[in-house]
């Protein structure tokens, strides 16, 4: 089965950020989406540990770590970018100032209630940061996210099965083989990765598909 | 209208010194002299970035213990919050990412179940310790809404929509970083580094803040001071440290 890379994913969402956005990348997979911007289009990044404005990472023997995104990892600041509180850096999630936020995910349920802080494990260290915030705080939530575990399971599900991070707010997700709109009618496939069927993509998907 | 004289005279008569307010404490020693055991102490910084390392440091060497510690995150590496920890000295932290590659001091306390720990989504960390600095006695938030982390809590649905009812973090001390400081206890930040400071200063009956660097009074501009020095008790000069990568996998060379 013909698959998108990970870079091929974070292009396809990168196509979808309008110009003018302010966005939030999740750690992990949607970090990417950055590099893929189109460079005609001016989107100011956002990270919840206080830094609006954010740019590529510096570089090497450039890093100052107390200019770091919410990875922990050394970034720079564009002109126009400022430094605040944390408090405000959630009010601007919260109070749904951010047009968009990308996150990574172990599951979605077909209403798009999200799963991504927590595999539930009795001996796991539970660690949740900015997630529920973030899942239920920007205008439009979207998830990146391979469609099958390693051991071929489907990640999109009729019902969550790891703790969720949040009720109801996911409304896109971006896999390796497909783009899928969750909508009150069902979920939508708005995009599929070359040489895919439909119906082989239902198959491999638990969750009822509809053609866009 | 207030004489700025008459009033020093009376307090010159009440005091039996010069009317100054100073809150630069000669040493850590000193600023950290009466913490107690079993007092709240917030942490700031966000990774390695504002963690206020001399302070801590000045907290292992005062001895206090039964200590509960907010901070965003339980430690990196074996320095700082990870060394305060090691000690034993804390029982609970709050906090809301515990889990780093490099926080092997915070797992093996809490795996042996030798520390508590209150786990908080970010944005509620943030606003219920801004609910304390502001006098706000609890509030509504949608974050955590039908999750585990929500369990039990107060829910109502306003508008149509849920929200949780969180209440107020107050601290005993805030241990804080920022860049530059007057003796009134004014302070900038130093970019990301800023993270809780601003809001850990308002929520702590002490208020305490390493600084590198400290200015006449007047030399701060009045538009850009971040922390107004009425939430601020005491600040000591620390010498600059670089602050060192932490809480991520770092790329191999």
């Amino acid at each position: 089965m013909n698959k998108w890379t990970r870079d091929q994913m974070a292009q396809r969402v990168a196509i979808d950020i309008p110009d003018g956005a302010y966005v939030n990348l999740g750690i992990g997979l949607p970090t990417m989406v950055a590099n893929h911007i189109p460079s005609d289009r001016e989107v100011v990044l956002h990270s919840e540990n206080g830094v609006i404005g954010m740019g590529p990472a510096p570089a090497k023997g450039q890093e100052d770590y107390d200019l770091i995104n919410a990875g922990k990892q050394p970034v720079t600041l564009l002109p126009g970018g400022c430094f605040f509180h944390h408090a405000d850096s959630f009010g601007m999630m919260r109070g749904g100032h951010l047009d968009v936020c990308v996150l990574g995910a172990f599951q979605v349920a077909a209403n798009g209630d999200l799963a991504n802080w927590h595999t539930g494990a009795p001996d796991a260290i539970p660690a949740v940061g900015g997630a529920m915030d973030l899942a239920i705080g920007a205008k439009k939530t979207y998830v990146m996210m391979e469609l099958l575990t390693k051991s071929g399971e489907s990640k999109l599900v009729p019902a969550c099965t790891y703790p969720i991070t949040g009720v109801a707010c996911v409304s896109r997700v971006y896999t390796d083989l497909a783009v899928i709109d969750l909508t009150r009618d069902g979920a939508k496939v708005i995009d599929m990765v070359e040489g895919l069927s439909f119906d082989e993509l239902q198959k491999v998907t638990a969750i009822p598909l509809q053609r866009a | 209208m207030f004489n700025i004289r008459t009033f020093g005279s009376v307090v010159n008569h009440l005091f039996d010194r010069r009317f100054m307010i100073n809150k630069i404490c000669a040493s850590i020693e000193a600023a950290l002299a009466d913490v107690r055991d079993g007092a709240t102490v917030m942490i700031g910084g966000f990774g390695t970035a504002g963690i206020p390392d001399h302070l801590i440091e000045g907290l292992i060497a005062q001895g206090a213990k039964d200590l509960t510690v907010v901070n965003n995150n339980a430690g990196n590496g074996d320095t700082g919050l990870a060394a305060l920890l090691k000690t034993g000295r804390v029982r609970k932290i709050i906090c809301s990412f515990p889990r780093q590659v490099d926080s092997h001091v915070f797992d093996g306390l809490y795996r042996s179940g030798k520390l508590e720990l209150e786990l908080v989504p970010q944005g509620n960390l943030a606003e219920r310790i801004r609910a304390a600095g502001a006098g706000i006695g609890a509030f509504f938030t949608p974050t955590g809404y039908g999750t585990q982390l929500a369990e039990g809590k107060e829910t109502r649905e306003i508008n149509g929509k849920h929200y949780v009812l969180e209440y107020p973090i107050y601290a005993d001390l805030a241990l804080i970083k920022a860049e530059r400081a007057d003796r009134w206890g004014n302070l900038t930040y130093r970019m990301t580094a800023r993270n809780f400071g601003p809001i850990m200063a308002t929520a702590a009956k002490c208020t305490v803040v390493e600084v590198p660097e400290i200015v006449e009074l007047g030399t701060l501009d009045p538009e850009a001071v971040v922390t107004p020095g009425i939430f601020v008790h005491r600040v000591v000069q620390v010498e600059r440290k670089l602050t060192q990568a932490g809480g991520f996998k770092k790329e191999a060379a």
